[in-house]
């Protein structure tokens, strides 16, 4: 095979939707995700005694009935594990210990030959609880009459980005003060003042938690588990259980379904916990449904207060957001969706002078845990609508309002960072346009009101400022490469794009790259998590540096055995070629065995690795008063949704006829999967607008079931979906690309309720925008009667 | 506990298992028989990952008692493909790109396969009905529409 030899650089691995590397397993049953790896007779089934208070102090626990129950191999309690663990604050136990926090919270571990016999001991274990009044609102929870849920507060452990208010219920207090808010006021031709309110939702991945947890008798643990986060998890348990993390392995297959609820650690230590007290045997650790729905992460509410203001003209003044995060009853992830929460607080909007208070409030409620956009659906939530409210305010077009007021290169934003090149306009123009916006369309019926939305929507990855990524690269005899990763498949499709990264660092055939899991610490490069959209981006720029690593070490070889210089040699399609002799050879067996020296001299080279990393080192911290820093954030991805609807005057229900998401997505590696991002994400999206909330009463769920707490279905979904894919380079992406997993959900609350005001001029602000708040509303309006 | 033994088709070979009467089918089918491809999603009848054709019937298997499929016909997602050869509606949601986490995709293909083989050219709306059951929380659902649209042309 020859090669033209020319240095032209066309591409045919990026910006090119290749077929799922994962897809064919997936379709055929042979997929192996964590409940379907086999473990034999020796397999013991791991249950947890949970609390019924929302708040109590525990007084005794009795164990012994469970322990002499016949096939019980070992009982556990928070007595046996002195430890706290959490990502961020350590503000929690494996098992409560003197006092649980929320409803379902584990106080005691059985396990047990199988499952019945588990329930059974689970069942035969005595708690005495003195009850306490517990904290069910975040803004009650704030003030200072709360009882308090931490006494202990003062004495955690806390990175020094978090600030706890010892004495309170507040776990992080995160401010942003930028110019003078408070004097604005008067100078503004219009101001919104509005409160908002989001309830908890769950992320409801289809495959429940699952970990199963082994120790040898030398004391090494083996971990395999649904997880968005091997290597966080070994980092965390070593500390909680006082194990060196090199006695520690994560085993994490493929993840069905994730969104964040297994990032961090929850019930995965519950498990390694036993495991410790049965040595040989694998213990095997499930949430039923119904615990999945409460006793793991679920999504915080959150309490915004916001006051946005204008000039004449539609200029942004003002704006202040205090938001009251209903962190649960622990907050060791939830203090820095705060932060997050905080640093984002103005949403994409330029604003001279802007004042965010967000705190993380403990509360008597399910415990708050990453979710698909990391605070941004909630905040954006208010502040969108907020926004939408002062445009019209002003007597503004949506549209012209927001694209005035949208942050633009070369901003400075309300943390003082300076904005990057970012196409959040092109997306509010694109959106519109896909929808007609400023075009009245008639209704379908004379029952129904038919109305326009808009919102628009920023987010950063948050993370510690030195969330790193590794990879490694190998290549083969057959010239196929194979790339380690510890970055997780969890359905976005990240396996396929490093393999399509790696295929063009290298220059060889994307059919050629293999990315496979399961991720495993102890043969598995480092990744942070596989969290906040920073796959693409960072562990993108890790594969890439590895494929450079590795195209040297070939060009090195090939340029020795041909006495030629590097800077004229290349790799294409798996071949070496020389620009200057027209020569080439293909990588097969060279990349293992090396070149032969003439002559029978001897050879040169030997089996090819490369490696590459990726770590941010630009990012700064914030002032504890002021929230001001030179580069909080890696970057924004920005973008926008908009949507065309009609509401049922009879029923309250909406039927959504087109919705349409815009996203600069920086580059596109492969667009089909971003595009299938975006509209599985304005699923999630709609269906938390439309339908999902968990109804607390004093800290119980009533609706655990998916009968009655209802997501999304293929019946309910707008059979127009759009996605369209913007495209501004990021300047340290790999291949200009940013992250777009989390992006799609953020903006679609506001986007449906903006539209719903829009067709009603009724607005229903806190979701879930169901048929019968909806209805309700416009009898109140008395627009249905 | 008492055991019943049945002898029942799976994927067109006759098995023969012990199983104790509380067993559900799905349990049979993951646990006895090593038949992973089938999910258990909520174990309570609701998500429908647990689907299988049970006499060219989709039902949630952990709704079945495994007892009671003496003598049944079981089709699963290992039994979809014939000879290495993908099921038109497996080509399709390759395609169409309807996979993405996966978890829901063995139960969705089932109750697609059971539709068309009971309507070979379904509406949208019934096919959005005749997927109802089948939750999936990663793709939207409109790729896998898409995808059994596209079978239906094509089988």
């Amino acid at each position: 095979m020859t090669i033209a030899p020319t240095k032209d650089k066309a591409t045919t691995n990026i910006g090119v939707s290749k077929p799922r590397v994962d897809v064919r397993e997936k379709v055929t049953g042979a997929a192996i995700f964590t409940d379907d790896v086999q473990f034999g007779a020796g397999l013991l089934h791991a249950r947890a005694k949970r609390s019924p208070y929302a708040h109590a102090l525990i007084k005794r626990i009795d164990i012994s009935k469970a322990k002499a129950l016949p096939g019980v191999k070992v009982v556990v309690t928070g007595e046996d594990f002195p430890n706290r663990t959490g990502l961020y604050l350590r503000d929690r136990f494996i098992f409560a210990r003197d006092r649980v926090r929320f409803v379902g919270e584990a106080v005691a571990g059985v396990a047990a030959v199988s499952e019945e016999i588990a329930d059974k001991a689970v069942d035969l274990i005595e708690v005495e609880y003195e009850p306490l009044p517990g904290v069910h609102d975040p803004v009650y929870g704030a003030s200072s009459e709360a009882p308090l849920v931490h006494p202990d507060l003062g004495s955690y452990e806390w990175p020094n980005f978090i600030f706890p208010v010892p004495g309170t219920n507040i776990s992080n207090h995160f401010k942003v003060r930028k110019g003078d808010v408070d004097s604005v006021w008067e100078k503004c031709a219009a101001v919104v003042e509005y409160t908002f309110r989001v309830p908890h939702v769950q992320h409801v991945p289809i495959e429940p938690h699952v970990a199963i947890a082994k120790v040898d008798d030398e004391g090494n643990v083996t971990l395999w588990a649904s997880s968005q986060s091997p290597f966080a998890q070994r980092n965390l348990i070593a500390k909680s259980l006082d194990i060196p993390e090199s006695k520690i392995r994560v085993i994490a297959p493929l993840i069905g379904g994730g969104f964040g609820c297994k990032a961090g650690v929850t019930m995965e230590a519950i498990p390694v916990a036993i495991a410790l007290k049965a040595k040989g045997h694998p213990v095997k650790f499930r949430l039923t449904r119904e615990e999945e729905f409460y006793t793991n992460f679920v999504r915080q509410g959150l309490v915004a207060q916001i006051k946005v203001g204008c000039d004449k003209d539609g200029n942004l003044l003002g704006l202040q957001n205090t938001m009251y995060w209903d962190g649960g009853g622990y907050t060791d992830y939830g203090v820095n969706i705060t932060r997050a929460g905080g640093y984002s607080g103005s949403g994409p909007f330029d604003c001279p002078n802007v004042k965010v208070d967000s705190l993380c409030v403990y509360t008597n409620h399910p415990v708050g845990g990453a979710y698909r956009g990391f605070g941004m659906s909630e905040v954006h939530t208010g502040i969108v609508q907020a926004m939408d409210m002062l445009a019209e305010k002003i007597g503004m077009d949506r549209v012209e309002f927001l694209k005035k007021n949208v942050v633009q290169e070369g901003d400075k934003i309300l943390t003082g960072m300076t904005m990057h090149k970012t196409g959040i306009k092109e997306c509010i123009d694109k959106a519109a346009q896909a929808i007609n916006w400023g075009v009245k369309e008639p209704n379908s019926a004379p029952n129904k009101l038919r109305g326009k939305g808009i919102a628009v929507m920023w987010k950063a990855p948050a993370m510690p400022p030195n969330a790193g990524s590794s990879a490694l690269i190998k290549l083969n005899e057959d010239a196929s490469v194979t790339v380690m990763i510890g970055g997780q498949e969890i359905g976005q499709g990240t396996f396929t794009a490093m393999a399509q990264i790696a295929a063009e660092a290298l220059g060889v055939p994307f059919e050629s790259v293999k990315v496979k899991g399961p991720i495993d610490t102890q043969y598995s490069p480092y990744e942070w998590q596989t969290v906040a959209s920073r796959l693409t981006w960072s562990m993108g720029n890790a594969v890439r540096n590895a494929a450079l690593d590795a195209r040297r070490r070939i060009l090195d070889m090939v340029a020795e055995a041909w006495g030629e210089n590097v800077e004229d040699l290349d790799i294409k399609d798996g071949y070496v070629i020389s620009y200057k002799t027209e020569e080439s050879i293909s990588l097969k067996n060279i990349v293992v065995y090396g070149i032969p020296k003439p002559n029978d001299e001897g050879w040169i080279g030997g089996p090819v690795v490369g490696s590459g990393n990726f770590m941010p080192t630009y990012v700064t911290g914030l002032d504890k008063e002021t929230g001001q820093g030179e580069r909080a954030v890696v970057h924004y991805t920005t973008g926008a949704q908009a949507v065309d609807l009609e509401v049922d005057l009879d029923t309250g229900q909406i039927t959504i006829l087109k919705a349409v998401s815009a996203f600069d997505v920086g580059k596109a590696i492969n667009p089909d999967l971003v595009r299938a991002q975006i509209e599985g994400g304005f699923v999630q999206g709609m269906s938390s607008a439309i339908f999902e909330e968990m109804k607390l009463v004093n800290g119980h769920m009533q609706n655990p079931s998916f009968v009655d707490y209802r997501i999304a279905t293929s019946a309910d979904v707008p059979e127009k979906i759009e996605a369209i894919i913007v495209e501004a380079p990021q300047d340290d992406g790999p291949f200009g690309a940013r992250g777009i997993g989390e992006h799609p959900m953020v903006p679609t609350i506001a986007a449906l309720a903006n539209a719903i005001y829009n067709a009603t001029g009724v607005r229903v602000p806190h979701p879930p925008l169901s048929a019968e708040k909806i209805y309700l509303a416009m009898l109140d309006a008395g627009i249905v009667k | 506990m008492s055991f019943h033994r049945i002898i029942l088709t799976v994927n067109g070979s006759t098995e023969q298992v012990d199983v104790p009467g509380n067993m559900t089918l799905l349990q049979m089918l993951r646990e006895k028989l090593a038949l992973t491809g089938t999910k258990n999603g909520c174990a309570a009848g609701e998500c429908g990952a647990c689907t299988v054709l049970m006499n060219g019937e989709p039902v949630n298997s952990c709704m079945v008692l495994a007892a009671e499929c003496n003598g049944a016909d079981i089709i699963t997602i290992e039994g979809l493909a014939r000879d290495g050869q993908l099921d038109v509606i497996q080509k399709t949601i390759i395609e169409q790109g309807g996979v993405q986490c996966g978890f829901c995709t063995p139960g969705m293909l089932i109750s697609a396969r059971a539709l068309l083989n009971r309507n070979p050219h379904p509406k949208e709306e019934e096919i959005r009905e005749a997927l109802v059951g089948n939750l999936c929380r990663c793709t939207g659902y409109n790729r896998i529409v898409s995808a059994v649209k596209a079978a239906a042309e094509v089988q």
